[in-house]
């Protein structure tokens, strides 16, 4: 393996993208709608999240490492690219661009929303609940930072499902690379519901 | 008698692989079924700018004219295409040609295509029969495998994938699809297949298969209408498999 690092550095970090990155997020957003249910039932999810077994080796192995890696080298992925929208606007490239862009959002939202919630909690600042998040999200900009977060993380997340069937060699017919297609759009569709549903709870009570 | 009519081309020049670019306006006379390459060479019977300045002929490559070589490719109003089959007639005036811009320019028109003959050897994309002795006709090809092998045996290396695609630039490694679709080709060949591992390797070296960020521009732009999306995720399929070989051990690994 050794000689090929390139090619196993970078199917590891599609497939990070996906496990357990983007099952993480996607369970993340379950969890957090709770709070459509009520403060209660939101507090009891988060609390129960919050007080497994191992918590803090769990997050380090499913989550921060995994992340950090994919990050890093998502970043310099993005630096070897050149983008040509406006001279090749095919939807591929759009989206090829569009994962980018998101990939560098969502860094900024992830560290931003890391430090403003986990941090706290660490540093004794903070506790996990319901309130917290309703503090967070009642200011409209940071309301509609979160949209805008949650929005570039679950299409990065779909789109990128889509690219690890098709780098992976999973979807190799182009009839089945447009069936993943349209099932990695519902995928987008149906999270971004759920997150964005969970944010109007917290921002405006409803 | 009525006004001799004129095509503008608009051409980006570049006197040696390290000087400065700079656009040349000319007017040449029209004829019927011109194709860029006879423009090309009206400028060359008589180089004079549109500015009534002399100055050299163009120099561009070309070698077949019926679109099979892809020696002379350029972008020509901004879509990378073969000169040779870009028909006045067919375009928006004036014609603005430039060298392909992924590629080092030797002169005006003329590229270098050398990274592309470079990623052809890094996937071994041919099919060794030398030996010390006859080797015999090898293995037959159905008809029909053979028939779906030559619309991948269309590439013709002429670079416009390579052009099109964003992760084929200065700044990467990426070898580009043509050469990921060829390791594929001769993969599929029965004689071929006895090297498929190898192969694969070349396609497992850094700057193979793995740049490849799925934008897909290659495979909308390939003028022989090539699968090269399909190809390359053939070939990912493949590499996924080989690797998988690798590590755990297979006796079929080769």
């Amino acid at each position: 393996m050794a000689e090929n690092r390139e090619f196993f550095t970078r199917r590891l970090h599609s497939l990070l993208g996906v496990v357990p990155i983007g099952l993480f997020m996607v369970q993340h957003l379950i969890i957090n709608h709770f709070a459509v249910y009520g403060e209660e039932s939101f507090n009891k999810a988060a609390g129960f999240m919050a007080n497994l077994p191992f918590v803090l080796v769990l997050e380090i192995f499913v989550i921060y490492l995994p992340i950090l890696f994919h990050a890093i080298l998502g970043v310099y992925i993005v630096f070897v690219a050149k983008n040509n929208v406006r001279r090749f606007g095919f939807v591929r490239n759009w989206l090829f661009y569009l994962q980018r862009i998101t990939g560098i959002v969502t860094l900024v939202f992830i560290a931003w929303h890391v430090f403003e919630t986990r941090v706290q909690v660490a540093l004794g600042n903070a506790e996990v609940n319901y309130s917290l998040m309703e503090g967070i999200l009642d200011n409209p900009v940071m309301f509609w930072f979160y949209v805008i977060g949650v929005l570039s993380a679950v299409f990065h997340f779909a789109n990128g499902l889509w690219g690890f069937f098709v780098s992976w060699g999973i979807a190799q017919s182009p009839r089945s690379q447009k069936i993943v297609t349209y099932a990695t759009l519902l995928v987008f569709l149906v999270v971004s519901y759920i997150g964005i549903r969970t944010l109007i709870t917290f921002a405006y009570g409803v | 008698m009525a006004e001799q009519k004129t095509v503008t081309f608009i051409i980006t020049r570049q006197d040696s692989p390290d000087s400065a670019p700079y656009k040349q306006s000319f007017n040449v006379p029209y004829r019927k079924n011109m194709n860029v390459i006879s423009g090309l060479m009206e400028i060359r019977k008589n180089p004079v700018t549109a500015d009534g300045e002399k100055t050299t002929p163009i120099a561009w490559d070309m070698s077949c004219l019926e679109e099979v070589c892809g020696a002379c490719s350029m972008v020509i109003n901004g879509v990378p295409r073969q000169s040779c089959a870009a028909l006045v007639d067919e375009l928006e005036h004036p014609i603005r040609l430039e060298p392909m811009s992924t590629f080092p320019v030797v002169r005006d028109l003329v590229i270098d295509r050398e990274r592309m003959f470079d990623a052809l050897k890094q996937v071994k994309a041919w099919i060794p029969i030398d030996g010390t002795y006859d080797l015999g006709p090898g293995p037959r090809m159905p008809e029909k495998k053979r028939q779906w092998a030559y619309e991948l045996s269309k590439c013709m290396t002429c670079g416009v994938c390579l052009e099109a695609c964003p992760n084929v630039n200065d700044k990467s490694n990426f070898i580009g699809p043509a050469a990921i679709s060829q390791a594929r080709l001769f993969n599929s060949h029965p004689t071929g297949e006895m090297n498929a591992a190898e192969r694969i390797a070349g396609l497992m070296e850094d700057g193979g298969l793995v740049g490849c960020g799925n934008a897909q521009n290659c495979v909308q732009v390939c003028p022989k209408g090539i699968p090269l999306t399909t190809s390359i995720a053939a070939m990912n399929r493949a590499a996924t498999v080989q690797s998988f070989k690798n590590f755990f051990g297979s006796d079929n690994a080769h």
